[in-house]
């Protein structure tokens, strides 16, 4: 075997996994906006009474998490040969697999496949491997319009937005909000609309109606790739996905090397955990699968382009690794209180939410990245809710271990464990921090914990001075 | 029993209260309680803000400090978790083996006060006496590290003459974190701001928790706006007797 080097990072310059601020940067301006504090807070509650209700019903909850981290962690020990596996049976059904590196080297591949088909437009599928990717704005670049077709991407997208959850894009607004880009944005929209939300997603309907039928190229995500079969899987709850995958005479997916599955079989674990632990429903609304090309049925061209874009650097790491069993269904999100409070876009990622914090630095380097494993108080609520038991504050642990520390404050915490490590020192550095009288504001960078918090009283004696006086 | 305190540096510096009420507590339920002089700080700062290197002689020293004993006992959730969690984690990425282990078998004889009372003790009245009104805040590690589920409360719940309240959504942290306090100043006041709004919709007197460390963000955010509530550790509400 020839030895090519370490496997490289998602590239700059292309694609949604870099912010321009750093973490707390960005939060703060989104801690200022109430309207979007209000919605999240909402959005959130509601997602998470209905989760737990679905998931309460189950009484092998727990089996079928550890079924799903199991299977993952195979998938990912057996990763090249499964691929091999499914490029061979997709080929055997008639698609075509093509095999991208990073970002620019995918969006080449489907910029060029819908040129070759004559056609200057595109409907997609909600994917979050294209959001990844900026493949719109490369199509755009090409002069190729790609038209979301679930209702909150579209929602983003006329809105000339960024997602904010990974399954609810537009979390971050609210009806009367959707109602005034709608009016703005969408072609031929009744002037005489509400925001009553049943009118909203009637306007949508006959809009992307339009689209649909007259749309001869789709662009999709996949959630599920069964290696042993070829057939690619996507699930989603509007059937926007269904019309997508089915109309168009070519269909395009992009799919990140991590979304594989063994075996059939295996999709029966992940078909019970997603929709309970994302939406919060028994069963997925529509789950569309397929099998290369059926004559007659379906689209007649099929590509399946295979994105790496830093995936196999975090393979390479034994602890960050995990972090390529997600499957997207976002109940980190929804249980986490620095998500809950700043948003998805502080992130700055299309990943945002814990499962951002830990995937987003390992594909892009965390140098790129490096304040979003501190994005997080490691709470662990994320750890419970993850329906495929990603420990993602160990993880976040992890990274923060990896990336660049700033200067002084590296000198201060080795100060801290010096101290630390020599109880002489220690006990007349406790006496210090005795003797001195507390100011009401401590200094940068510590001004944080005095700007909205008081200090405790210093106490007249330490606890080990009491016990030497027993 | 014989029983070891694990201080942490904390309580040791800042909340002497809640360590002496460990030690009162534990020896009027008849233990021997013995503080070994070596200890310091556990590291877990240091392990949370990304300076494994700098927490490995911590963790040394707290493995050598407190390997001779059969029974561990800190007040406190967060310490306990990363004793138990992390040391053995740090002392393998350092590539040694022997420390690794070690500091698992310390780990594993290492409990938080409220286990220690009711899964090693076997004990859920310890007859105190606390006629307050007072909430109880389920610390994120006490409840997700080292899963204490409702022991605390069970614990509470016998005490006499108190008046135990729910907290509405106990289980959401109150944005401590460690550094993450500093660090991510505003979204930590953000989480803060409902705590406290939660804390003063039971109109308890006391705020409770098994760890200083919440008990110092949650009170340092009620002493600023004159909330009128006090932060009490739970050692020092089960050390409370009608004689003290």
């Amino acid at each position: 075997m020839t030895f090519l080097g370490m496997p490289t990072t998602a590239p700059r310059g292309v694609g949604n996994l870099r912010g321009d601020e750093s973490f707390p940067a960005a939060a703060h301006k989104a801690l200022q906006d109430e309207q979007l504090r209000r919605n999240l807070g909402h959005a959130t509650t509601t997602i998470r009474r209905k989760s737990g209700a679905v998931i309460g019903e189950l009484p092998d909850w727990q089996e079928l998490r550890e079924a799903g981290s199991t299977l993952k962690a195979n998938t990912m020990a057996r990763l090249p040969e499964l691929l091999d596996q499914l490029e061979a049976n997709v080929t055997a059904a008639g698609g075509v697999v093509h095999w991208a590196a990073d970002a620019n080297e995918a969006n080449q591949i489907v910029t060029d496949l819908v040129k070759a088909t004559g056609h200057d437009r595109v409907i997609k599928v909600k994917s979050m491997a294209t959001q990844e990717i900026g493949l719109n704005e490369a199509l755009e670049a090409s002069g190729i319009t790609a038209v979301e077709t679930d209702l909150a991407e579209l929602i983003v997208q006329l809105g000339n937005d960024k997602p904010s959850h990974i399954l609810v894009p537009a979390i971050h607004r609210n009806r009367a909000e959707i109602r005034e880009i709608f009016l703005r944005e969408m072609p031929g929209v009744d002037p005489a609309l509400t925001d009553e939300p049943a009118e909203l997603a009637g306007a949508a309907r006959r809009y992307l109606r339009e689209t649909f039928l007259s749309t001869k190229v789709a662009v999709s995500g996949a959630n599920f790739a069964v290696a042993e079969t070829g057939t690619l899987a996507v699930l989603e709850s509007e059937g926007n996905g269904r019309m997508c995958l089915t109309l168009p005479e070519t269909l395009i997916t992009v799919m990140g090397i991590e979304k594989l599955v063994p075996t059939w079989r295996d999709l029966e674990v992940f078909l019970q955990l997603l929709p309970r632990a994302s939406t919060g429903e028994r069963m997925n609304p529509y789950t569309s699968m397929w099998t290369g090309v059926t004559p007659g049925d379906g689209p007649q061209n099929f590509h399946l382009v295979l994105l790496d874009n830093g995936r196999t650097a975090v393979l390479a790491d034994e602890v960050g690794r995990q972090a390529l069993h997600c499957i997207r269904c976002s109940a980190c999100l929804n249980v986490c209180p620095v998500y809950e409070r700043t948003g998805g876009h502080a992130y700055g990622s299309v990943y945002p939410g814990p499962i951002g914090a830990i995937l987003s630095p390992q594909l892009t380097g965390v140098e790129d990245n490096a304040s979003l494993p501190y994005a997080s108080s490691l709470c662990g609520a994320c750890f419970d809710a993850c329906p495929v038991k990603i420990d993602i504050p160990s993880i976040l642990v992890h990274l923060r271990n990896e990336v660049p520390h700033p200067r002084a404050e590296k000198a201060a915490f080795g100060a801290v464990a010096y101290t630390m490590d020599h109880p002489a020192l220690y006990t007349r550095a406790q006496h210090a921090a005795k003797l001195s009288r507390h100011a009401k504001k401590l200094p940068p960078p510590l001004n944080g914990w005095t700007a909205s918090r008081d200090l405790p009283e210093p106490p007249s004696e330490t606890f080990r001075d009491w016990w030497a006086k027993r | 029993m014989r029983i070891a305190l694990f201080v942490t540096c904390l309580a040791d510096t800042m909340f002497p209260a809640a360590a002496k009420a460990t030690v009162q507590l534990l020896e009027r339920l008849g233990h021997e309680v013995v503080f070994p002089p070596g200890q310091t700080c556990c590291g877990q700062m240091h392990v949370n803000t990304g300076y494994q290197d700098q927490a490995l002689p911590l963790v040394r020293r707290h493995v050598r400090t407190f390997a001779p004993y059969d029974v561990i006992v800190a007040p406190s959730g967060s310490c306990v978790g990363s004793v138990r969690h992390q040391h053995a984690m740090v002392a393998r990425k350092a590539g040694d083996a022997g420390l690794a282990a070690r500091a698992e078998d310390v780990g594993s004889k290492t409990y938080e006060l409220s286990e220690l009372l009711v899964d090693v003790l076997g004990i859920e009245d310890v007859g105190a006496y606390y006629p307050h009104r007072v909430t109880y805040h389920p610390t994120c590690h006490s409840l997700r590290m080292l899963r204490v589920g409702d022991k605390p409360l069970r614990l509470l719940r016998n005490v006499r003459g108190i008046d135990l309240v729910d907290l509405p959504a106990a289980d959401q942290c109150c944005g401590f974190g460690g550094t993450f306090a500093v660090k991510n100043a505003d979204t930590s006041t953000a989480m803060l701001t409902d705590k406290m709004s939660h804390v003063l919709e039971t109109g308890a007197e006391v705020c409770t928790a098994g760890d200083s460390s919440c008990l110092m963000h949650i009170g340092g955010g009620l002493s600023r706006i004159d909330a009128g509530v006090r932060t009490v550790h739970l050692a020092e509400i089960l050390a409370s007797t009608q004689e003290s």
